[in-house]
Formats: structure tokens, C-alpha cells, sequence
């Protein structure tokens, strides 16, 4: 069935199955590969994107459901001439990634954290990126990014 | 002035690209290829009586159904046996579909290639498999299979334990895990059919190996195979394997079918089809005298190889050459038996083989302190390696076949760095303290010693490009260890450009073909020093042609800043960029560097010489090899001090200090990162875990949701004391860190654990409920 997908504000018309997921309907169909997918089980959090708002994992929702919904997807991030993010940058500063596979997924979790709490206490932070996993890093660096990104903002 | 790059804290090169989403892993290769799924065993040992593909065939959007009969030639011979090794008695390895006969739960029994995975598994539900169920062995404590068997001996164990005044014998235990990267395993191949050439990007630790294997099995020439491991979503050991089915499987249908064919691994086939580790028994006896020193011992060990022994009995030989670890053992023997299980196969996972190493040396330490009311620090250090003692000749076999020689170290300062940053001495006060209020605290040490930098060789290319910029290829691919930043600190340096003008790749065989892995903590070692001696010689001839062009001496020309300039002569200067150009003096007409060439040529000529001097090779490049005589060993010492609850046996991690020395370090940001990252992983081997297998093989926990891993809420952040002892054994005095912060891990929680509780923990992983047991052996209170 034909939906629309409105993804980092660019509106896409695609004609999906009823049951492809909307994981795979970003990176197959629109190529936006950065958003991985690492369980399709929706508990390592990889695949997490913006949905109208909120973090979502787009391997547990069908793309047909997101019809006419707000997506942010870790491409969207940048500023339109590269420049990079406040929380992609911290990363960067603080070694927040290691092989990067789960990057886009924090860095989506880390997003709602940034424009809605950013400063959230040690505790609390690590409870709100506690939906996260990454096998590389053991937290410390993306724990400090998410703090620095948090005291940047005014 | 260049800054010296070496030994500074860089920012990665690699992070801009995989922060904005624009890394590129395998599955974002070739949309639209075709897509596989599999049929795998759901027994763990059966008769295949029939595979009916039949009802697969008619699903719209199939393109192939295959078993086993469909694999012509060395496709059907059984996969290859990675390491040989004498002590191996049973070579079996798996065939890529199934033959006969399955030994595990996710063997591959059938492969469906169709338009999308969607369709590939619509049509793989469809298929019939008629298995006669055999009888199921996946219990090490009862299995007795043999796949492989080993022992050496050092000294007179025997007669040292008939001397010794106390014998202890006790047994320990750790369970199975898995590497379990963030990116599965993924496979996509492409055959050019007018090129006759197969391009292959897999998710792989090691590039190199799977594409002189593919060329060997399609009996192609090696020109005519290439494989890319690209970015790769981690890997642990788990994806230095080779070959898995699907690395065969894929390659051959996309040839069969003359179509680019893609499989990307999903979480559920990762636990039941990509290889485990670490499950091993071990009984150890030990004697010892009044002051706790170890006069002889012995351990007696069985590894649990899995359902096939791909890759040999690595990993208990490496727990054997690496039980003694900083400790001297003057009398030491051991004999492992790695047995078959109807579980899947096992090899390296981060660590490999000393997690449990560490653990039955380190547990052995606090229980001869404990039976012989002494200080455990003090047991330690009456039995470590002395400074003065290196190189230290360990008397056994190490994983390559050559001696375990340890190069360098200061073991006995390391444990007092340690103790010192943890306040050893004044625990014991605020233990008590603590116990009036009713909490138990408990504190472990724990070290290792990690063999690292084994051989055979890595290769590197470095090339300097018209425009100034230098690139560098290397055989082995990286998964997250900032390979594309520390080789290129290492070239900048020697080439005194910018670290930007450095462009590292890694891992793909069209840029430098010969290489072997990344795995067993060695690409900062064998690898690192192959980028050095390739950037070296192109130093030279940098300098050379310097020289001749600026009519200098080469001894007094320098590279800075991006160019040749010949010291006491400022305004006296040439562009590395220039350089290259004129060193491969052809008419290239674009651009004034190229009109200086050619008149570089002329003027040779006029001069009775030829452009290019005898030996020398066009441009400014060089492929150079390392190939170490033998590993380098680095060292670290870890302190835990836990709090447990013991009405809810919750624990706390309080503090964990690590001591270590990986010789020079390259980039400390990445080396700390290594640690933490291997930290966290032994925080999951310390609590988390655990494989669980049921009596008729089944794997009971093959989801996130039930095998778990630590998040942000597990992972506490350790203190890390840095130590730089150089390896005498390489030009840059690196030792390999991949797999230090991993290894004591669990040794230290058992040993802050079983001081919290005051009873023995001699099995890891522990859970709650683990730790209420301990605490309660007679039952509920």
C-alpha cells in the first residue's frame, strides 16, 4: 500500500507491504542507512529513530504506521552544511563510539534527552540511555557526550 | 614544526563519518541484491531423513532452493580446519548445508534465495525436514567425545607436590557465552560475469583468509577474488572464524545465479549459528609451602568444543600456555580434553581462554591465602615474576607453536600501584565498619598476563598521491579500534605531514592483498609495526630524491610540514605531493608539478642518468612486512571492592581499579577506550552471561531478552592506572590491548565476592540467585 514517509522533513511516497518493517523501509527502500538494526527484537535499541517526537524502534513498527508521521533519522542530524550536532560532536570530543553500529541509535535516544532534560543527573542518565546497548565502549564515553552535549546547551 | 603524533590523544578520523550515519556495514552494500534465509536444524543431533523443498518452489519471488546435493565439488567437502594443531584427534568440521546428518540446533539444513528476505523466508516455512532424532550429548560435565587432547609439563610436578607441605585440590567453573557484536554477521557477493570476478564484503575479522579460501574453492585465480570487510559493527573474536557456511553459500549462489545475493544475519540465527565460547572445567592441585609460594601444579581441564572443532583447540591451548599468567610456577602441568557437545562450535570470544585462566590461577591464589591464613596481596606478590627475570621463559607452548617468553614487564610494581590506589591496607577497617551496619564488603585482585602481536605477518601499503595526500592500506579490517586513527599517527609522524593528509583503509584485499586478521590483540603490533617500516622506506625515498632535486645530502633532508627541506638551508624546500610526482616521471600534461617531472627527466637524461635509479620504483610508495619471531606480552593487575545486600543478594560494584601496560601507547584516548570497552565485557562475563542449554541441546536463551548483555545501568566506570614498560620486540615498543581489559574481570568479582561472603565462588557467571546459594549452601534460611 502506498504511504507517505516524511523523514528528516523530505516527504517520500513509497508503495510498501502491509508487514515490511519501517527499519527496513528506511535503509532498503530510501537508503538512509545510517538507522542499523541489531536484534529485531526492539531491545537493543540500534534501529531507534525519531518518531513524531519521540524515540521509537523502527524494527517494531511497520512502515504503513508510520503514514504522515515526523521521522528523524540520525542523517538528519547535521546542519545542512555538515556541521555536526552539539551531541555528535561530544561524542566525537568524549570516544562515545567505538565500531559506531549502535551510534545512531544513542545518538537518537540521546536526542530526546538533549531537547527535552539535558541535565539530567549521572543516575538519571544512564537509566534514560538504559534502553541502549553497545559492546564496544562500556558506556563511560557515551555517558560523558551526552552530559557535555547536555551542559552545552544555554 | 610538525607536532610528534605518537603518544597523543587524537580525535578519531573515523567518527565523522559514522556519526552522521554515513558508515558503510555490509547489509548497506548492493540494495536490491537478492536476499537468503535458511532452514536450520531444530534438533541437535539427528538423522536427516528427507528435506522436501517442493512447497518452497512455488512461493512467487524464489530464484533457488538448495541442499546439500545441489553443492558441487569442494563445496560439499566438509569446511575447512582454520588451525591445525598435533593434539587434535577428531578434525570434524560442518559441511555448508548440511550432510546426513545435523549436531547442533541451527546447523543449516537448506538455503532459499529469493527477490527480499520477506519472500526468502515466506518459502523457507514452506520447507519439509524429516529428521530421526540421534541421542543429544550437551552437557560438558558428561560429555566425553574427544575432539582433542594436550598436556605438557614443566619441571617435576609430581615429585614437587610429594614435597610440598600443604596439597589443595580444588575444582572451578565457567560457563558458555558469546561475543555477541551490536552488528551480526552479513555476507554479500557479487560475480562479474564478464570479468569472471567475485566481489565479496563481509562482516569479518579476517578479509585476507576468507578470500585466498574463496579463490582456492571456485579455483580462481587469487586476482580473480576480492573481499571487503568494510565498517564492521564489532566483533570479539566471533567473526575471525572462517569459514562459517554463509561465507561459502553466499559466494556460490551469487556466481550460480549470476546476481548479486546478500544474507544479513539476524539477532536469533546469531545465537544459534555464530560460534560461542569460554565453557571450561578445570581441577587444579597445588602445592605449596608455609610462606604460600606455588612449588608445583597441576590442572587437569575439559573445553567444550561444541558439535565441530573449526577452529581446532585454540582456545584451551591458549588457557594452558596462559594459567600462570605474572606468577612463577616452577613445576606446572596441565592436560585438557576439548569434547564434542551437540551445541554450537566454539572459538575465541574476547579473552580467549584466559577469562578462564585468570580465574583458576587467581582463585587458586586466595585459597591458599585463605587456607593458610595469609595476605592476599602477600601470596601475590611472593609469587610473581620479578623485573630482573625477563625475557621470562615460561617453559610451555604458546598459541603459535613457539615458546611463551614474556619480553617485558614490572609485575610487583604493578600490584603495588594497585594496591596503593584502592587503600589495601586500610580496607580491612572499613569492612568492618561496614559489617557492624550489616553490609558485606569485599574486595579482589586479580592479574593476567596476555600474550599479544603473534604472527605470521601484516602488511602495509603506503603510497604519497600528487596532491600531498598519503595513503595507507593494511590486509586486516578493523571493528572499532580506531585503525583509520592510529596507523595514521604513526605515518604522519614518520612523514611529518598532517594527520589529516593521512587516508587509512583497512580490510580490502584490492588495496593490499596479503594480510591475516584482526583478532588476538595484534594489529597495533604486527600491523602498526608494518605501517612503520612502509612509512620508513618511503621516507627514504622522500629524502633521496630530495636530495638530488635540492643537490643536498639526503642525511640532512628533513620532512616537515609537508615537505622535504634541507636543514641550515631555509627557502630550500620541496612538497611531498611534488615529490611523488617527479618520482614516477611520466608526461602526465595536467598542472605545473607535472611539467617539473618531466624537466626532472630531461635533465637526468642530459646528465647521463636515468630518472629512475637502479631498484627504485616509480612514485613514492612502499609495501613492507612484519613478521614477529614471537608474541609480546602485556600485563595488568585489577582490584574490585563490591557490596552485597545479603537479604536481597543485590550487589554493588563500589570501586574497580586496573593496572596495565600494553608497552608505548599509540593513542591513549583509544587505549582507555579498549580497556573500558573490554571491562564492560567482563562485567558480562562476571554476572550476566550464560548460554543456557537444556538436556536435549536447545539453546533456552537465544534473545536480548534472555541472554543478557549490560547496559548503561550494569557498566560502572573503572579507574585505570596506565603503565608504559616498551616491548623490546618491535620498533614501536607496542604491546596489542584488545582483549586486556576483559580477561581478570570475573577472577576479580569472584575473589571480591568470595570475601564479601566469606565462602568460596568457584563458578562464574554469578547471578542472585547464584550469590544467595553461596551464601545459603544449606537451603532458604
Amino acid at each position: 500500500m502506498e504511504v507517505t514517509l516524511r523523514v528528516n522533513g523530505t516527504a517520500h511516497r513509497v508503495d510498501v507491504e502491509p508487514r515490511r518493517l519501517l527499519s527496513d523501509v528506511l535503509r532498503h527502500e530510501l537508503e538512509l542507512t545510517g538507522t542499523h538494526v541489531g536484534c529485531e527484537h526492539g531491545v537493543c535499541g540500534c534501529c531507534t529513530v525519531m518518531v513524531d517526537g519521540h524515540p521509537a524502534r523502527s524494527c517494531l513498527m511497520l512502515a504503513v504506521t508510520a503514514d504522515g508521521a515526523e521521522i528523524r533519522t540520525v542523517e538528519g542530524l547535521a546542519g545542512p552544511d555538515g556541521e555536526l550536532h552539539p551531541l555528535q560532536d561530544a561524542f566525537r570530543r568524549h570516544h562515545g563510539l567505538q565500531c559506531g553500529f549502535c551510534t545512531p541509535g544513542f545518538l537518537m535516544t540521546a536526542l530526546a534527552v538533549y531537547e527535552e532534560a539535558p541535565r539530567m543527573s549521572d543516575a538519571e542518565l544512564r537509566e534514560a540511555l538504559g534502553g541502549q546497548l553497545c559492546r564496544c565502549t562500556g558506556y563511560a564515553g557515551i555517558v560523558a557526550a551526552v552530559r557535555a552535549a547536555g551542559e552545552s546547551v544555554p | 614544526m610538525t607536532t610528534r603524533l605518537f603518544g597523543e590523544r587524537v580525535e578519531r578520523r573515523e567518527d565523522a563519518r559514522l556519526l552522521a550515519g554515513r558508515g558503510r556495514f555490509t547489509d548497506d552494500f548492493e540494495h536490491g541484491a537478492a536476499e537468503v534465509a535458511f532452514v536450520r536444524s531444530d534438533h541437535a543431533h539427528a538423522r536427516l531423513v528427507d528435506v522436501d523443498v517442493s512447497g518452497a518452489l512455488d512461493v512467487d519471488g524464489v530464484l533457488g532452493v538448495y541442499t546439500h546435493e545441489d553443492l558441487e565439488g569442494g563445496f560439499g567437502e566438509p569446511l575447512p580446519l582454520l588451525t591445525p594443531h598435533e593434539g587434535i584427534v577428531a578434525p570434524r568440521t560442518q559441511h555448508a548445508l548440511a550432510r546426513n546428518e545435523v549436531r547442533y540446533a541451527g546447523e543449516i539444513v537448506a538455503m532459499v534465495v529469493a527477490v527480499d528476505r520477506y519472500v526468502a523466508e515466506d518459502a523457507a516455512e514452506r520447507i519439509r525436514v524429516a529428521y530421526e532424532p540421534l541421542p543429544v550429548q550437551a552437557d560438558l560435565a558428561t560429555a566425553d567425545e574427544v575432539a582433542g587432547r594436550f598436556s605438557e609439563e614443566v619441571g617435576d610436578v609430581d615429585a614437587a607436590l610429594a614435597d610440598a607441605l600443604h596439597v589443595f585440590t580444588w575444582r572451578f567453573a565457567i560457563e558458555r557465552s558469546a561475543s555477541m557484536p551490536m552488528e551480526a554477521r552479513a555476507v554479500v557477493a557479487r560475480w562479474d560475469i564478464h570479468e569472471e570476478r567475485l566481489l565479496v564484503h563481509d562482516s569479518t575479522q579476517a578479509p585476507t583468509g576468507i578470500r585466498g579460501g574463496l579463490a582456492s574453492l571456485f579455483r580462481l585465480d587469487l586476482e580473480q577474488v576480492h573481499v571487503v570487510a568494510p565498517d564492521v559493527g564489532g566483533g570479539f573474536g566471533v567473526k575471525v572464524m572462517q569459514f562459517y557456511p554463509e561465507e561459502v553459500l553466499i559466494p556460490w549462489a551469487a556466481r550460480r545465479l549470476g546476481r548479486p545475493v546478500k544474507w544479513t544475519e539476524d539477532r536469533r540465527e546469531h545465537f544459534v549459528g555464530s560460534n560461542h565460547e569460554r565453557g571450561q572445567i578445570h581441577d587444579v592441585r597445588v602445592g605449596v609451602d608455609d610462606d604460600g609460594r606455588i612449588l608445583a601444579l597441576e590442572t587437569k581441564f575439559v573445553h567444550d568444543a561444541g558439535a565441530y572443532c573449526p577452529y581446532g583447540i585454540m582456545v584451551p591451548v591458549i588457557t594452558a600456555a596462559q594459567l600462570p599468567g605474572p606468577y612463577k610456577l616452577p613445576n606446572y602441568r596441565y592436560a585438557f580434553r576439548a569434547l564434542f557437545t551437540n551445541t554450537l562450535p566454539v572459538s575465541p570470544y574476547r579473552g580467549a581462554g584466559r577469562p578462564q585462566a585468570a580465574f583458576v590461577i587467581e582463585r587458586t591464589l586466595d585459597r591458599i591465602a585463605g587456607e593458610l591464613g595469609l595476605d592476599r596481596a602477600e601470596v601475590r606478590r611472593r609469587n610473581l615474576i620479578g623485573p630482573g627475570e625477563f625475557p621470562y621463559n615460561v617453559g610451555v607452548t604458546f598459541q603459535d607453536g613457539g615458546l611463551t617468553v614474556y619480553d617485558s614487564g614490572d609485575y610487583p610494581r604493578g600490584l603495588e600501584l594497585l594496591l596503593d590506589a584502592v587503600d589495601y591496607r586500610g580496607f580491612e577497617d572499613e569492612r568492618e565498619r561496614a559489617a557492624a551496619e550489616g553490609r558485606r564488603l569485599g574486595l579482589g585482585l586479580a592479574g593476567y598476563v596476555e600474550g599479544t602481536g603473534i604472527g605470521p605477518y601484516e602488511g602495509a601499503a603506503v603510497n604519497v598521491l600528487a596532491n600531498g595526500t598519503v595513503t595507507v592500506a593494511t590486509g586486516l579490517g578493523t571493528q572499532g579500534q580506531a585503525h583509520e586513527t592510529v596507523f595514521a599517527q604513526v605515518v604522519a609522524d614518520e612523514l611529518g605531514v598532517p594527520l589529516e593528509s593521512v587516508a587509512v583503509t583497512t580490510g580490502d584485499t584490492r588495496r593490499i592483498g596479503y594480510g591475516v586478521g584482526t583478532f588476538a590483540s595484534r594489529s597495533a603490533v604486527v600491523s602498526g609495526n608494518a605501517v612503520q617500516m612502509a612509512a620508513v622506506s618511503v621516507r627514504r625515498q622522500a629524502q633521496e630524491l630530495a636530495a638530488r632535486l635540492l643537490e643536498a645530502d639526503a642525511d640532512d633532508v628533513e620532512l616537515v610540514d609537508g615537505e622535504a627541506r634541507v636543514r641550515g638551508a631555509p627557502g630550500s624546500a620541496i612538497r611531498l605531493g611534488q615529490l611523488a610526482v617527479v618520482a614516477n616521471p611520466l608526461r602526465y600534461a595536467f598542472g605545473h608539478d607535472a611539467t617539473e617531472a618531466a624537466m626532472f627527466a630531461r635533465k637526468a637524461y642530459a646528465s647521463g642518468e636515468a630518472p629512475l635509479r637502479e631498484g627504485a620504483s616509480p612514485g613514492l610508495n612502499a609495501v613492507e612486512y612484519f613478521s614477529p619471531r614471537a608474541g609480546v606480552f602485556g600485563f595488568g593487575m585489577h582490584a574490585a571492592v563490591v557490596e552485597i545486600d545479603p537479604d536481597t543478594c543485590n550487589l554493588l560494584i563500589r570501586r574497580y581499579v586496573m593496572v596495565h601496560d600494553c608497552g608505548r601507547v599509540i593513542n591513549p584516548m583509544v587505549v582507555e577506550g579498549q580497556m573500558l570497552g573490554g571491562f564492560a565485557q567482563g562485567i558480562g562475563g562476571a554476572f550476566f552471561e550464560r548460554l543456557a542449554y537444556d538436556e536435549n541441546g536447545q539453546l533456552q536463551n537465544a534473545s536480548f531478552m534472555d541472554f543478557l548483555i549490560p547496559y548503561a545501568t550494569e557498566v560502572p566506570v573503572p579507574e585505570l592506572i596506565h603503565m608504559e614498560t616498551p616491548s623490546p620486540s618491535n620498533a614501536l615498543g607496542v604491546k596489542g590491548v584488545g582483549e586486556a581489559g576483559t580477561i581478570a574481570v570475573p577472577a576479580a568479582i569472584a575473589n571480591a565476592v568470595s570475601h564479601a561472603l566469606g565462602r568460596p565462588v568457584d563458578r562464574m557467571p554469578l547471578s542472585p540467585l547464584q550469590l544467595f546459594e553461596i551464601l545459603h549452601p544449606e537451603g532458604t534460611p
